[in-house]
């Protein structure tokens, strides 16, 4: 049991280590973020009114931290693709240590990671007006945990069972991008059309971007208990899926 | 130490590992010979429990490579083929890491890394990062690796593969002193010759996924079929040329069938000696020469000289596992080219 704690422990430690390493891909990957907050929520806030009283930047935010989760845990997670090709990742298969235990140990990685991405964004945040309190902070960070933790294991779930750099292509085009656009990320989900508030309730990360809009602006959909309930059945689903694929992957 | 029985692996249409069987002893280093995509790889992955076999079976220390993969982990390290250290980490963070996954006691961890680091000559390079590390030093950090846990059996796939020769030379010299150090089994995957000529006990060849031949490199090399008559049970040995001078000119004829008859006569008494025979067409006029196929030349060729007349010069040579192995395939070599587009991505010393 220790053994295990020290196996996931160590698989985690790698993952943080390499990414406080590659510098130039944490200001990257926090580029795109910026880029939609700033370009997209002034460009599209300066001609939309919503009808609620917010304007426009402020109110994609939360989306914008939830964007940044879905990109960042997702990639992080088919990237396994590549590392089964040729890394680090055979040898630690080779170890007495069940395929669980990396599972979780690489989850708790990309979680960190995209943790890493979210703090930065709440800091930014205060520069377009927003305010916090404890509270909301503290709902922020376990929304964003719990979310980042779901679509990392999803991400190395799916990229566990591809064997071509196709592959990642595949994931990016039909799950990275649905998750994102059918979120509510960049609309509010009351006036939508019936089929399209239909397709929204399958993704996960409508209910985090409801639950971080209730705890950034006051502005939901669904009551924040719901939000949490259904992204913890989602997180269970996605963990399961990401070891059984995992239980399954080839090792060469 | 290592017992496999029949041990076969396909993939899709292709044979990998054909019903191969070995027994390989406690503390013996066993090398598996033959070209790329003989299957070497494949054995060892299987044996490492990365790969199910498709039928057969292998036991390492007892333990059961299908039934108890767990316990056989303990009891194995392994450096594959490709680079696996992980580049943005250190030598150091590499080996820490890995003494977590196997579960090295934590007031040992930090004395068997450093004692690792030391005997892969790597200690004053270990908070480098292992991107700066050149092939030869990477491979030697993954040895240190799969050692970590003083496993009872060593696999290293191709463990000079893309590196130069001077590392190569540098690299026995390592797997040498762990030999002696660590007193461990290891299995050596290779296809140069000369490595498994060097470093190992003995040599299983394979071609095509079947083993054709398992013997001590000498063995093998003593085992080698003469070409020139097609018997597959008569092996020719070491080869030394004897030079005679013919003592007068004049009657040249009558004196090189005199020395001939007695020489030929003395020689073929030893049982040592398998075949003599005269050289067609010496070049040399003056000469006789004769050529005999021997066991053992270091300790008989005194022998030899002392019992035939005066000999003006001798030349010998002994055959090299690459005529072995050529004989033992006929030729028909099955050559791959190395590895698909991500092995070859991944080749050391290549950025
Ligand atoms: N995952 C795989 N899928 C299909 N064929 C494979 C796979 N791995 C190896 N092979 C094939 O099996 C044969 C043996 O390969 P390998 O064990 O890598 O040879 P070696 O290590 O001796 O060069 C080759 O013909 C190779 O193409
Ligand atoms: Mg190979």
């Amino acid at each position: 049991m220790v053994n295990n704690f020290l196996s996931i422990y160590a698989i985690w430690l790698r993952e943080f280590k390499v990414y406080l390493r590659e510098r130039s891909r944490i200001i990257g990957s926090l580029f795109t973020p910026l880029l939609w907050l700033f370009i997209v929520g002034s460009g599209i806030g300066s001609s939309t009114t919503l009808s609620i009283d917010v304007n426009y930047q402020k109110f994609i935010f939360p989306g914008i931290i939830s964007m940044s989760i879905i990109f960042t845990s997702v990639f992080y997670g088919a990237y396994i693709i590549w590392d089964r090709k040729f890394d680090f990742l055979k040898s630690v298969m080779v170890a007495p240590i069940t395929r669980e235990t990396i599972f979780i140990g690489k989850t708790l990685g990309g979680m960190t990671n995209s943790m890493i991405q979210v703090f930065m964004l709440l800091i930014i945040g205060l520069f377009i007006g927003i305010e916090y309190s404890l509270i909301s902070v503290l709902q922020i960070i376990f929304v964003s945990i719990i979310l980042s933790f779901l679509l990392t294991a999803l991400g190395l779930g799916l990229g566990s069972r591809m064997h071509s750099l196709e592959g990642f292509q595949m994931i990016v085009t039909f799950v990275v991008f649905p998750l994102f656009f059918l979120s509510g990320a960049l609309y509010p989900l009351d006036n939508l059309p019936d089929w399209l508030l239909f397709l929204t309730i399958f993704d996960p990360a409508t209910y985090a971007v409801d639950a971080l809009r209730n705890s950034t602006l006051g502005i939901a959909t669904y009551s924040f208990e719901f939000d949490l309930l259904l992204l913890f059945c989602s997180t269970i689903i996605t963990t399961l899926f990401g070891m059984l694929s995992f239980r399954k992957m080839r090792a060469v | 130490m290592i017992i496999i029985k029949n041990l076969t692996k396909k993939f899709d249409k292709i044979m990998a590992v054909d019903h191969v069987s070995l027994d390989i002893h406690k503390g013996e280093v066993f090398g598996l010979l033959g070209p790329n995509g003989a299957g070497k790889t494949t054995i060892v992955h299987m044996l490492a429990t990365l790969l199910k076999p498709t039928s057969g079976m292998a036991e390492i220390n007892g333990y059961n490579i299908v039934k108890d993969p767990a316990k056989v982990r303990k009891n194995i390290g392994i450096v594959f083929q490709a680079p696996s250290s992980d580049d943005m980490l250190t030598g150091f963070e590499n080996l820490k890491i890995h003494s977590y996954l196997y579960g090295v006691p934590s007031d040992l961890r930090i004395d068997r890394i450093k004692e690792l680091l030391k005997l892969v000559g790597l200690y004053e390079r270990k908070d480098d990062i292992v991107k700066k590390y050149s092939g030869g030093m990477r491979r030697r950090l993954e040895i240190a690796r799969g050692l970590i846990h003083k496993p009872k059996v060593m696999f290293l796939d191709e463990p000079t593969l893309g590196l130069d020769p001077n590392s190569r030379k540098s690299m026995w010299d390592y797997i040498q002193k762990l030999v002696k150090e660590e007193k461990i089994t290891i299995i050596l995957t290779t296809h140069y010759m000369e490595e498994a000529d060097t470093l190992c006990d003995r040599i299983g060849f394979i071609n095509k996924g079947k083993i054709i031949a398992i013997d001590t490199p000498e063995q093998l090399k003593r085992m080698i079929k003469n070409n020139s008559d097609n018997t597959t049970d008569k092996y020719i040995g070491d080869t030394i040329k004897l030079y005679f001078k013919v003592p007068d000119a004049r009657d040249s004829q009558l004196n090189n069938s005199h020395i001939l008859t007695k020489n030929i006569e003395i020689l073929k008494s030893f049982k040592f000696v398998k075949k003599v025979e005269q050289e067609k067409e010496s070049e040399i006029k003056k000469l006789v020469v004769l050529i005999l196929h021997v066991d053992n030349i270091n300790h008989n060729l005194p022998i030899i000289l002392k019992s035939v007349d005066k000999v003006e010069s001798i030349e010998f040579s002994q055959p090299t596992l690459d005529d072995v192995f050529y004989t033992f395939t006929q030729g028909k070599i099955a050559e791959e080219p190395e590895g698909g587009f991500m092995e070859r991505y991944a080749q050391y010393d290549k950025k």
